[in-house]
């Protein structure tokens, strides 16, 4: 058992070149698990930070909170928030925070994953949670790729695309994120790239706060591989590019704001609707069909 | 003729832009010049010095400039710089 | 503990094994089950999705697929549901990455497989017993399970009791291997007033958050349980993690973490192996079988019987954990087996491994579609006897 014991010890013990000195954000973070594995200039770190940052506009107790998370890049969020945090299989981060939510509707259950692990692998799962309108909020961190496994083309990667398994330029047509989640009957779609933090944290502020499905998607750089296959520079360079190229057109159409390599990016609010989640709509529809006997389901 | 003078509004506080201290996190940052890129006010610049592994943290140009706007510790993806306003104490 | 009685219809019912299965899940405690259609096991959510919205705390989703029931049963599970998920071959080859995930998370749930002909699209209304070994060996890497095999409607209720049971004990999912037969018979199916019904609660742990750790082995190599909301803000993944529950790649900590996984239930063998024996002291011949089968088998055996030979049944109730000592202790004292199962061969290996050389086994299997026919059985009891002589 001694084996076991200094097993245990290791397990326990902070990452060797832990700071403690603090940032008003440590709470919410798993600060034994610092420093993140996510690259210099990637925006997924930019994110977490900002749903820190809407976490605590809400006021919402974070005993509530449950971040569920697939595979990928933007599914190691899950090892570093401090709240109650699954790290599912690739792709059903969707399904798995369903039945969290269903089995206690008081928790505000965040999916908080990538473009492939969402939308590729995961897209059935998306089509139909959102179609069933389960109270939950997505954020969708887009940087057009399968960056953790190396760089492969995904469906939401632009045409032209140099990527490992698109190497002489992706040739697909890619998915426009906002127009197929309002599609499928999201109440709450905007898109932001990592540039506009205060827009993208009011934006979580309104999802989280939205009874429903809703969807923030978010562009962000991934300077080890897109920008760097695309030859555009680091996060850096991106965001600058963000700044120069992106237009905020709060209630666009959803049809027009695709993605194209080199093209202007659409970002803003889209879709902001009322529609009754999948929980009041089963208790509604069986207490009109049940009377007396049913009781409404609280978990 | 006297010269008209503008009534001002009686007892009203003159507003005070507010004044930040920025306070860097060395150790976490990862250089990636976010920071320094946006404030508002331009006052962070990369220093030549190495943190432990191996970048170069930004450091404080022009202090008096920093207005607590917070920014930088929004956009920050390691969560290695924040300001808080020295009187108040409040951090954006 | 005692049944909650919200749940428990009791009373002498005439209902197939499928109902029977989701009478046992609601007196069992399950209050959520995400399913997904598929003939033969269709019965068991209909049932499901009927009495839900009339039992306090259930709830009933039909998901879009199987992959999607099989973790959505997780995500209630880790806020504090019991769950269960219900399918059949072509399902439960969609369902393994998750069986696995629950393996390796500990999440105590169950996952129904009313087996019919396969391999693929396979006989849809015929039985079949052919996923046998699949529900111990189907999903990647190393891990153990539990697989209980009923063979009748009252059965399916009291056993699906103890599957719930066993995987809230051992925190581990739970397969229960029924078969097309056994889930659309009709029979007798008496269930008992709630406070006759034991149920293990789900072992949540005392500890206050900070002093809690998730992954930490109790004595018996099981930790306590926590559920999403009480405060304690843990970290679950899938990824091969420490006590905190936070991956770390090593070998260490796999060794640790992985052999725990498979100890518990290895080492428990003995308090959770169960089957029935019927003149197996005696008997030259023993008639190893599980499900449908032993119904068929016991009329073999009283045929075989009048021919003279001194024939036995044992029939599997749990059939993984395999009751390998059993079978090596009955191998040794001379007596030979036959493995009467509704496939070509999936625990008659288990039975030879078990066996060791030192007793022939002979498989009297067919590919599914009908049950065995007597004289098949008969047979191959004849040939095992042979053997021994």
């Amino acid at each position: 058992m001694s084996v076991l014991s200094e097993l245990q010890k290791a397990s326990l013990s902070p990452t060797p070149d832990f700071h403690p000195e603090s940032h008003p954000m440590d709470d919410f973070l798993r600060m034994d698990r610092m420093p993140h594995i996510w690259c210099s200039t990637c925006g997924i770190g930019v994110s977490v930070n900002c749903f820190a940052k809407a976490l605590e506009k809400c006021q919402i107790p974070l005993d509530q909170v449950v971040v569920v998370s697939g595979i990928g890049c933007t599914g190691r969020v899950a090892g570093y928030v401090k709240v109650d945090s699954f790290h599912t299989t690739h792709g059903r981060a969707i399904p798995f925070a369903t039945g969290m939510k269903l089995a206690n509707p008081k928790l505000k259950v965040v999916v908080f994953s990538g473009d492939g692990d969402i939308i590729a692998i995961g897209g059935n799962h998306f089509i139909n949670a959102a179609r069933r309108n389960i109270d939950m909020t997505v954020i969708c961190v887009n940087n057009f790729n399968y960056a953790m496994t190396g760089g492969q083309l995904a469906s939401t990667t632009p045409e032209g695309s140099v990527l490992s398994t698109s190497p002489f330029g992706s040739y697909e047509f890619p998915f426009n994120l906002p127009f197929l989640a309002e599609s499928v009957g999201a109440v709450y779609v905007a898109r932001w790239t990592s540039l506009h933090v205060y827009n993208q944290t009011v934006s979580m502020v309104e999802a989280l706060k939205k009874p429903g499905f809703s969807f923030v998607e978010v562009i962000a750089p991934c300077p080890t591989i897109f920008e760097r296959q695309q030859k555009m520079g680091d996060g850096l360079d991106r965001l600058r590019w963000y700044c120069e190229n992106s237009d905020i057109r709060n209630g666009a159409s959803t049809k027009d704001v695709d993605i194209r390599l080199r093209d202007r990016i659409v970002v803003g609010k889209f879709v902001d609707v009322e529609r009754p989640t999948y929980i009041d709509a089963m208790n509604a529809h069986y207490r009109e069909r049940l009377g007396a006997k049913y009781k409404d389901y609280e978990g | 003729m006297p010269v008209r003078r503008r009534e001002k509004p009686f007892g009203f506080p003159k507003p005070e832009t507010p004044h930040g201290e920025v306070v860097i996190l060395e150790e976490r940052c990862k250089g990636c010049g976010f920071c320094i890129e946006y404030c508002p006010h331009q006052i962070l610049v990369l220093s030549k010095k190495f943190n432990l592994k191996g970048y170069h943290p930004p450091e404080i140009d022009k202090p008096e400039l920093c207005v607590n706007c917070g920014f930088c510790r929004m956009i920050c993806p390691e969560f290695a710089i924040y300001t808080y306003e020295l009187k108040t104490g409040e951090k954006p | 503990m005692k049944a909650d009685p919200k749940g428990v219809l009791t009373g002498s019912h005439y209902i197939d094994g499928d109902h029977a299965c989701c009478e046992g899940a609601l007196a069992a405690g399950c209050r959520f089950v995400g399913g997904y259609p598929i003939t033969p096991s269709t019965e068991v959510v209909e049932r499901f999705a009927r009495r839900a919205p009339l039992v306090e705390g259930a709830i009933f989703i039909q998901m879009e697929d199987e992959l999607a029931a099989s973790i959505a049963i997780q995500g209630a599970v880790w806020a504090g549901k019991k769950a269960m998920t219900v399918t059949s071959g072509p399902g439960f080859s969609l369902m393994m990455e998750h069986i696995g995930l629950a393996a390796m998370t500990e999440s105590p749930c169950v996952f129904v497989d009313v087996q019919r002909g396969g391999p693929s699209t396979g006989l849809p209304t015929l039985p079949g017993q052919a996923d046998m070994m699949q529900a111990r060996w189907g999903s990647h890497g190393d891990y153990e399970i539990i697989a209980i095999s009923p063979n009748s409607p009252q059965e399916c209720f009291d056993l699906t009791i103890d599957a719930f049971n066993l995987s809230e004990q051992y925190r581990v999912p739970v397969m229960f291997m029924m078969d097309e037969c056994v889930g659309h018979m009709m029979e007798r199916v008496v269930i008992p007033p709630a406070d006759k019904i034991e149920i293990v609660p789900r072992r949540f742990t005392k500890l206050p958050p900070g002093e809690y750790l998730p992954f930490k082995p109790g004595e018996d190599m099981i930790p306590e349980m926590f559920k999403a909301g009480d405060g304690y803000r843990l970290h679950v993944t899938g990824l091969t993690h420490d006590f905190r529950g936070y991956p770390v790649m090593s070998a260490d900590v796999q060794e640790q973490l992985v052999r725990r996984l498979v100890d518990k239930i290895r080492l428990n063998e003995p308090k959770i192996r169960r089957y029935e024996e019927n003149g197996v002291e005696d008997a030259d011949v023993v008639v190893v079988t599980y499900g449908i089968t032993s119904r068929v088998a016991v009329e073999a055996i009283e045929a075989a019987r009048k021919k003279g030979i001194k024939v036995g049944m044992l029939r599997l109730v749990v059939v993984w954990p395999f009751p390998e000592p059993r079978i090596f202790e009955l191998a040794c004292r001379g007596k030979a087996f036959v493995m009467a199962e509704m496939n070509y061969g999936q625990i008659f290996y288990e039975v030879e491994r078990s066996a060791r050389g030192k007793a022939p086994v002979i498989l009297a299997g067919h590919g599914g579609g009908t049950v065995h026919e007597i004289e098949a059985i008969v047979t191959k009891i004849e040939e095992a006897h042979r053997c021994l002589s």
